[in-house]
């Protein structure tokens, strides 16, 4: 993967520039010292490291404010860094960089009941918004799987989904307004405690924007009042195939679960090695979880289980109390903790069509298989937003650049059948040289268009989401 | 100029001498006045639909009555509620689902499910130099490069010209059912809505008719929907917790309720009609700093009270209230749309909710990259 080359003039005013920065924050919130750059030298992508110049660890949104004025006078890119949970490569430094971290703009601003809504500051853990309203039964709808670590302002540059999404929508869906930290420096506030925008839905093009066009300092996010109950069932079945029709079966039946979660052989296999929670022997299952009264949830699991039978399932396991329901989910939550003990490996986020599911399941066995990887199936199946984990060996020259073709190959899959590369991790790095799978040189120079509006300098996280040739000229 | 093909419509664009005023079914006249040629898109036709992915793929000028139909064979309807704006402006035509996206036109179900911004999932559009462009897909969850889907709801033709939308649809539920309590005022109404809003019960509609709007009493409507025996459930806990001595309405006399809500019927005969948002809970206050003003209105309040309907009766004044509501928009946040007006004063006054410094620059700064001359629909949006 290739970055661009850090800039020498910027390197040769490294001195002056962490002076400035310095002069403009608190004692410890610019770190420059080579060992404790190492904490930010990669994110969750950690096959690619490169420390920044420095990194600066704001306390407010001034503070955010001063830093981008600086860098902005001086010309130095900066790389914004919520929690660096990034897959993509979203937050990862170049060597001329200032990487600005949020780590410390975690409070909580204004809860509102009446309103629906609670305002923090961006830094803040997905997890920690709903601890800070769940005592009085609300809670905030979007759960990446990383959200104990994860921030808002991650999840506002990679839209984050999750497990719940299904039913409840991604960050985009979640997010009324902001404060942001234009690349001069500039504060705007967009949107607010009232729903839609007024002008331009700038608050749409803005989630989703991997960091590129400002720093998000605070977040007004709706929370919601938590269902009475919720309780899992799982489902087996001896083919992939057959999984991935009941699961369209019943999308289409009208019942809007919560959550319907897949895994195949390869990732319960590797569940059952790390917690043993007793996931049935077959080739696929499903995880339905569905909310409400305990007359609801019945009514809901009755019909889900009846479409299941429609489909001859090897087994189906209704949870009957909360320690039941706890194991069947914690087989599931740990399926990437136990594949990362067989080898390492390469998760994919590519989404596709709910009814695509039984051939793309089918064809990426194929893939794998051509290529002499084991690919593990574990994913959100409701709403076809795919994690293909690609076992590959990092010690092996040679089996990483063979893991990411691929990945690639299985991503060009998902678009042709009329999905996407990604679903909610991101671009960043990762993926940038094959945006152009999905999009045409026009669809492209068009998005490049909407970040000279916000950043003309390009120097928000410049080298990520554009393939790098195409973004080359305004980046020079 | 009627453009029946996306390739008609690129070169209609790309060859365009001057303004161009870009109309799908024609039912909104909506905005500033454009002067300009009319552009017509009449791209219709259902690209693909798959119940079983809940989506729907559709060309920009197809009808919203043949894609409900579609969608009602399958038991399954647009989440978002659009309003049909004939109802309330007195406008002919036939809403069309391009239409829908570029006003980014929500019901009342916007406070549960969302707004049509947020069932959008893909478009393609031509922008004002006749470029045609893709985003986004049909599938629910995508962060494959920015989003200019959400950029094109809501832009009203301004940045781009629709002509190919896909759509995430929902399951219609099994049955609904509405609450409604008479004679309460504005402010214990949507003290009301919000607790039901903050119940664990689903609610998909939360709406408030001042006394006079709807009949003689104010009406406070909750709705609920869903599988028959867990809309009777929730009906009743509502009624024990929140909805105390309330009358229930079900079935197609619940429906009738939220079709009236959605099209703002009761406020069709007003000359000038503003559509406000804001903070739920400032609604009733906002009413009722303008009736202290002097301003004379009705208000029909949807979503749970942070959506304003307000009709100016005749003291109005020459601004049709423009001036005191935005006063109440600076003090309060929120946005006010000048819905409905005849041209004239919409020539005169803000129809959108004007921006002030960086965030102004930015719109200016998108307009200018979408649409280099300056042709599609100019001045609608301000």
């Amino acid at each position: 993967m290739q970055m661009p080359e850090p800039s020498a003039d910027v390197l040769s005013r490294k001195a002056r520039i962490v002076e400035r920065l310095r002069a403009a924050l608190p004692d410890n919130a610019v770190i420059e010292d080579d060992i404790e750059l190492k904490a930010y030298e990669c994110d969750g992508l950690a096959a690619y490291r490169c420390p920044p110049m420095c990194a600066v660890l704001p306390g407010s949104t001034e503070e955010v404010s001063a830093v981008m004025r600086i860098c902005h006078e001086e010309g130095v890119p900066v790389v914004p860094r919520g929690s660096g949970t990034s897959l993509a490569g979203g937050a990862l430094p170049t060597a001329d960089s200032v990487l600005l971290g949020v780590a410390r703009l975690t409070g909580v601003l204004e809860t509102d009941y009446d309103n629906r809504f609670i305002r923090v500051q961006a830094g803040r853990t997905n997890l920690s918004v709903t601890g800070a309203v769940e005592q009085d039964g609300f809670f905030y709808a979007p759960d990446p799987s990383s959200q104990l670590a994860c921030a808002i302002a991650g999840n506002i540059a990679m839209n984050s989904g999750g497990a719940h999404c299904l039913k409840y929508g991604v960050t985009t869906n979640n997010l009324m307004g902001v404060k942001m930290v234009m690349a001069d420096g500039e504060v705007v506030e967009i949107g607010g405690p009232y729903l839609d925008a007024g002008g331009l839905d700038l608050l749409g093009l803005i989630t989703g924007s991997e960091g590129q066009l400002g720093i998000v300092t605070e977040a007004t996010l709706r929370i919601l009042a938590k269902p009475e109950g919720a309780r899992p069932v799982l489902v087996a079945f001896d083919s992939p195939e057959v999984a991935g029709q009941c699961v369209s079966d019943i999308i289409k039946s009208g019942i809007v679960p919560v959550a319907i979660e897949y895994m195949d052989r390869l990732t319960i296999q590797a569940s059952e090695a790390h917690v043993g929670v007793g996931y049935p022997d077959c080739e696929a299952l499903l995880i339905i979880e569905v909310e409400g009264s305990e007359a609801e949830i019945a009514d809901q699991l009755g019909r889900i289980t009846a479409i299941a039978r429609t489909h001859d399932p090897v087994e189906i396991r209704e949870s009957a109390s909360a320690a039941e329901s706890e194991k069947i989910w914690l087989g599931r939550k740990t399926a990437f903790g136990a594949m990362g003990r067989i080898n390492d490996y390469m998760c994919l986020d590519g989404t596709i069509p709910v009814n695509e599911l039984p051939f793309v399941l089918k064809r990426i066995g194929e893939l794998g298989d051509d290529y002499g990887l084991q690919v593990g199936n574990v994913f959100h199946a409701g709403d076809g937003n795919m994690h293909p984990l690609i076992l590959y060996d990092a010690n092996k020259p040679g089996d990483l650049e063979k893991c990411e073709a691929l990945g690639a190959d299985i991503l060009k899959l998902c678009v042709e059948v009329g999905g996407c590369l990604t679903g909610e991790h991101g671009v960043g790095v990762e993926k940038r040289e094959i945006m152009t799978a999905q999009y045409t040189a026009d669809d492209l120079e068009i998005q490049m268009q909407v970040k000279d509006v916000f950043d003309p300098d390009w120097g928000l996280n410049p080298a990520k989401v554009f393939p790098l040739e195409a973004s080359a000229g305004r980046r020079s | 100029m009627k453009i029946t093909t996306e390739t008609e419509l690129a070169e209609a664009i790309g060859g365009a001498g001057g303004p161009v005023r870009v109309q799908g079914g024609g039912t909104r006249d909506i905005g500033r006045p454009v002067v300009g040629e009319v552009l017509e898109v009449a791209i219709s036709g259902v690209q693909l639909y798959e119940p079983g992915a809940l989506t729907l793929v559709a060309r920009a000028g197809t009808p919203l009555a043949e894609i409900e139909a579609l969608l009602a064979e399958q038991g399954q309807r647009l989440a978002f509620e659009p309003m049909d704006h004939r109802v309330l402006l007195g406008t002919g035509g036939r809403p069309t689902i391009g239409g829908a996206v570029a006003a980014n036109v929500s019901g009342p179900r916007r406070i549960q499910a969302g707004a049509a911004r947020d069932f959008t999932l893909g478009a393609r559009f031509v922008d004002g130099a006749g470029r045609v462009i893709k985003n986004g897909g049909r599938v629910m969850k995508n962060v494959t490069g920015y989003d200019l889907v959400k950029l094109m709801a809501g832009s009203w033709g301004t940045l781009g010209v629709l002509s190919e939308v896909s759509l995430k649809v929902q399951a219609r539920p099994e049955t609904e059912a509405t609450l409604v309590a008479r004679g309460k005022d504005a402010a214990e109404g949507v003290a009301a809505l919000a607790a039901a809003l903050g119940s664990p019960w689903d609610i998909t509609g939360a709406a408030h008719l001042e006394a006079g709007v709807s009949g003689g009493d104010s009406e406070t409507r909750v709705r609920i929907e869903g599988l028959g025996a867990s809309v009777d459930y929730r009906a009743e806990a509502l009624q024990k917790e929140i909805c105390a001595g309330w009358d229930i309405v079900r079935g197609d006399d619940s429906a009738a309720l939220w079709r009236e809500v959605r099209d703002v019927a009761p406020l069709a005969d007003a000359r000038v009609v503003w559509r406000v948002s804001v903070k739920p809970s400032a609604g009733p206050v906002v009413g009722a700093a303008l009736a202290a003003a002097g301003l004379g209105h009705k208000v029909l309040y949807d979503w749970g009270g942070g959506l304003m309907w307000i009709a100016p009766d005749d003291r109005g004044g020459e601004d049709g209230g423009a001036a005191l509501i935005r006063q109440q928009i600076a003090a309060h946040g929120g946005h006010a749309t000048l819905v409905k007006a005849p041209a004239e004063l919409r020539a005169r006054v803000d129809v959108f909710q004007p921006e002030s410094g960086a965030l102004a620059a930015i719109t200016r700064g998108l307009k200018q990259k979408f649409d280099p001359k300056g042709i599609l629909n100019p001045g609608l949006m301000g």
